[in-house]
């Protein structure tokens, strides 16, 4: 399983009105991508990264508490409100792969999924 | 750890149709969690996910009548179970407090109509997540407990009050405790909501430390568990120790992993009550069951 870095920078400003071509960012070999949970979705739900490049995954919640669970790549992390949680992974392999959060937030949370697809 | 499907088993067993040994040595009488014998053989009914107070009238027209369905096909099986037991889900979740309480009266009431001495209950994370099982504590009782009867050792386990979905080291301290006592020959049965071992997480089919779980039931030659959650028949083994997954009675959910998303299956007209189902589970001997699946109408 690969090792995955999360960790919160407490204290920083909730991300607001990210749409799905704003929030990724390639620079130096790395890719940004700006994430945001609400109930019950993600946004955006569906990311497209390219294979061997390291991401870094900057999410939010615009309002309880979530988790972010992508087990393809060892990465899953707690999304709490009124910070980012900023996860580091680098794909290894190819394919599409389920994320989901793993945090109950209520009666829609079994839809609160997305899809990350890795592009050679 | 592997998947078990209805072929093995039953080649395992030598048993054919629906009904399967989840043991796979010889049948007979052993001794019971305290060392006494097994003095009469038993059987209880599974019955899961009923989600009481869910509407979606593509996924479950009957919503209202599904339960009560299955009270009445239990209250017609030809042998009367010990007792019946509900792995969690008993009602759907929702933000209102008051409603609820009023879900869990409803679905109270409902199964009261079960002509069973004995009912077991046990919290689905719909029960209790969003509380910490404050209504569920309120209507059912402890959301972790144990019982014996006719020398098996049941526990049932909470693995959804907490919305991360952990048993946590308290219960995990509790249940080594309570197993010390035992035998490491006796029969044990553990009831949770959520698989112990990671069946698909990515669709949350999973319990975080459920791995913490296992490793204390391992020394334990003869423990089978029993869960819901995932709204299928499903089998898989971790070492020795047999996992059973039980249907749904609200609405069926894909294989793991075999569609994009954990979509309940809608309703299919031509075959109405299709996936939905309960089961019988009865002893043959120590650590070993045989398991009935019923469907609700012609499933």
């Amino acid at each position: 399983m690969k090792r995955t870095i999360a960790f919160v920078i407490a204290g920083c400003t909730v991300f607001l009105g990210i749409s799905s071509r704003d929030a990724m960012k390639a620079a130096g070999g790395q890719t940004t991508i700006k994430l945001t949970a609400k109930r019950f979705e993600y946004n955006p739900a569906q990311i497209t990264v390219k294979k061997g490049t390291q991401v870094v995954l900057e999410i939010s919640s615009e309002d309880a508490k979530h988790g972010f669970n992508l087990p393809d790549f060892g990465v899953r992390a707690d999304i709490k409100p009124g910070a980012i949680t900023r996860v580091t992974f680098t794909p290894d392999k190819a394919g599409t792969f389920s994320f989901a959060c793993d945090v109950f937030c209520g009666s829609g949370h079994e839809d609160m999924s997305g899809q990350l697809t890795v592009v050679e | 750890m592997r998947e078990i499907n209805r072929r093995d088993f039953m080649k395992l067993s030598g048993l054919g149709g629906v009904v399967f040994a989840s043991g796979l040595g010889r049948v007979a009488f052993g001794l019971g969690a305290s060392g006494s014998s097994i003095t009469d053989d038993f059987h209880f009914v599974q019955l899961s996910d009923t989600h009481w107070g869910f509407e979606g009238p593509p996924i479950n027209p009957d919503a209202k009548g599904t339960l009560k369905k299955a009270v009445a096909a239990v209250n017609s099986l030809e042998e009367k179970p010990d007792f019946v037991v509900f792995t969690g889900d008993l009602t759907h979740t929702t933000d209102d407090a008051r409603l609820r309480r009023d879900r869990m009266t409803e679905f109270r009431d409902i199964v009261a109509g079960l002509n069973v001495k004995t009912l077991r209950f046990m919290a689905g994370e719909h029960d209790a997540a969003i509380d910490r099982g404050d209504a569920y504590h309120e209507h059912f009782g402890e959301l972790n407990y144990t019982f014996d009867h006719k020398g098996v050792h049941f526990v049932v386990l909470d693995n959804v009050s907490d919305p991360q979905a952990i048993v946590g080291q308290a219960q995990t301290k509790w249940l080594e405790q309570d197993l010390k006592r035992l035998k490491n020959d006796a029969t044990i049965v553990v009831f949770t909501h959520r698989p112990l071992f990671d069946l698909y997480p990515q669709w949350d089919w999973s319990t975080r430390d459920g791995a913490a779980v296992i490793d204390v039931l391992m020394p334990y030659k003869n423990v089978t568990v029993f869960y819901g959650h995932i709204h299928q028949e499903h089998h898989y083994l971790t070492g020795h120790i047999p996992h059973h997954a039980a249907k749904s009675l609200m609405f069926p959910l894909p294989a793991p992993g075999s569609a994009p998303k954990r979509a309940p299956i809608p309703w299919d007209q031509a075959a109405p009550y299709r996936g939905l189902g309960f089961r019988g589970v009865a002893t043959v001997g120590r650590g070993q069951f045989q398991i009935t699946e019923s469907p609700i109408g012609k499933g």
